[in-house]
């Protein structure tokens, strides 16, 4: 399995032509406590760059885009219990959706941790 | 992914001044934003835990960007009851009133406080005022254009203020000044701290019991850190003080309330004693006294929120397929559990409990009118 990075601080595991997207720790920690996540319906469609969800926090609403383009497949029902989820565990449980890839060679020119974490440092 | 936080705001043709606690902040650990011209702490451990602390215990809050404006000379009452709708001249030494300054067609330019001293504090000034931070300008440059030349105005901006809210933040605060246990809501006085001169009035914008400290720019470190010594006190942001004064049902300036709205339906009623409103003799009389007879065309609402999902300023609020309003604040409230929000509907959308729907994001969401405050007020009122 592979990560990758991208620089609106999504972070995207892909296995086979499945990618799982959520928001770093960096951007949970940037939010502050999360309050509610609108997550894509199952079946929903997206280009890269779609706004694909909605993280509220207690201030304010944030988007996330889509870093690439697919089919929805899963959304996290779990962050509609317990959107805290993603401020306690942002790059594991509190994954946001699963995309059936649309295109991979998207994924090239995306960060690795290395490169995210030095993104990151430089912000 | 993208923000858009509305509180941090950041007025990016001017460059952000510091404040007097700039430092004291960022040794916190503040993560620190651009608000009415500062730099200002939105928050240090979360929003959340901080809204919590000052609910069930005592938080300091630095509002120093806010204008702290002394008043004197011959005439002042009259001067000043030209300029707010509320009573000066009944405002008794060592008293606070809630106002507004309004302008020539009673639009609200600013909320504010305004005391009378004692005759001695402040240089034997007859009266202080705080404003809002984002106004001050604004409000000093109206003020002076329209005061007679023997009324004299002092904007202090080597006074720090500082807040401290919660239900032990009067037993915080003894520790430091037994004193200050006497004051009661809306009461203020002069009090002196390791030799220090503090103008203290127990009020705040947070819905609960606590003070406003006025204390030179020059100590206000020393006093935050004795403050932040007691067992009861921690420092908290803007991010907390929103959602604290959201859920007590204060309006905010800049938000709730602007020139666009109507004074009569902000609800300001306590703003504007029966004196005045008879007498009238404030610059924008004639709309208040209009609104007063006819009833103002919409007014400012708390509204309760079905799920989860939060409604932003500016989202509009409807009644079947008729839009009758619109959010002027709004968020999730930690205290309450769900998302509040104000707004402003029209008259006849306005009832208790009328039933009514908010768009967000394209999305209907059910709300209901409801009583304000949503968290009830714990001021120390007289026994």
């Amino acid at each position: 399995m592979s990560r990758y990075f991208t620089e609106e601080h999504e972070w995207i595991d892909v296995e086979g032509d499945i990618a799982t997207v959520g928001i770093t720790d960096y951007a949970q920690e940037q939010l502050g406590d999360i309050v509610f996540v609108e997550l894509p319906a199952e079946g929903t469609s997206f280009e890269k760059g779609d706004d694909a969800a909605v993280v509220e926090s207690v201030k304010a609403a944030s988007d996330v885009y889509a870093p690439i383009s697919g089919e929805v497949v899963e959304a996290n029902g779990a962050l509609e219990d317990e959107p805290a989820l993603v401020n306690s565990d942002a790059e594991e449980d509190g994954w946001f959706f699963k995309l059936r890839i649309g295109d991979a060679s998207e994924l090239e020119g995306l960060m690795n941790e290395a490169a995210y974490k030095k993104f990151v440092a430089s912000l | 992914m993208s923000g858009n936080d509305d509180i941090a705001h950041i007025e990016e043709e001017l460059p952000l001044q510091d404040l007097p606690l700039d430092a004291w902040h960022r040794a916190k650990g503040a993560r620190m934003v651009g608000f009415a011209g500062y730099h200002m702490p939105i928050q240090y451990e979360g929003i959340m835990a901080e809204h919590g602390w000052t609910r069930e215990h005592a938080g300091l809050f630095d509002v120093s960007h806010m204008g702290q404006l002394l008043f004197s000379g011959e005439g002042v009452d009259e001067a000043l009851e030209l300029l707010l709708p509320s009573d000066i001249k009944g405002l008794k030494p060592c008293r606070q009133r809630y106002s507004m300054l309004l302008d020539d067609e009673g639009g609200i330019l600013d909320d504010l406080m305004v005391s009378r001293l004692d005759g001695a504090a402040f240089d034997g000034a007859d009266i202080y005022m705080v404003v809002n931070g984002a106004t001050k300008y604004d409000d000093i440059g109206w003020m002076i254009e329209r005061l007679p030349d023997e009324v004299v105005m002092n904007h202090m901006d080597d006074q720090a203020l500082l807040a401290l809210q919660g239900p032990e933040a009067g037993e915080a605060l003894a520790a430091l000044i037994p004193e200050t246990a006497d004051l009661v809501f809306m009461q203020s006085a002069p009090f002196i701290w390791r030799g220090v001169p503090l103008w203290i009035s127990r009020s705040g914008y947070t819905g609960e019991d606590g003070f406003e400290i006025s204390v030179p720019a020059a100590d206000v470190t020393l006093l935050a850190d004795a403050l932040c010594e007691l067992p009861q006190v921690k420092p908290i942001g803007l991010g907390a003080r929103d959602s604290l004064r959201l859920e007590a049902g204060l309006p905010l300036y800049g938000h709730d309330l602007s020139p666009a709205v109507s004074t009569i339906g902000a609800d300001p009623g306590f703003a504007i004693q029966k004196r005045r409103r008879e007498e009238g003799g404030f610059i924008g009389h004639a709309r208040v006294m209009k609104e007063l007879a006819d009833g103002p065309g919409s007014k400012r609402v708390g509204l309760k929120i079905e799920g989860r999902m939060p409604a932003r300023e500016g989202a509009p609020i409807y009644a079947g397929g008729t839009q009758v309003g619109e959010v002027t604040s709004g968020g999730f409230a930690p205290t309450v559990g769900a998302p509040i929000a104000m707004g402003w509907v029209s008259l006849p959308h306005s009832a208790i409990d009328t039933a009514l729907e908010i768009e967000v994001r394209g999305k209907r969401i059910a709300a209901t009118v409801a009583p304000m405050p949503f968290v009830p007020h714990r001021y120390r009122r007289k026994a």
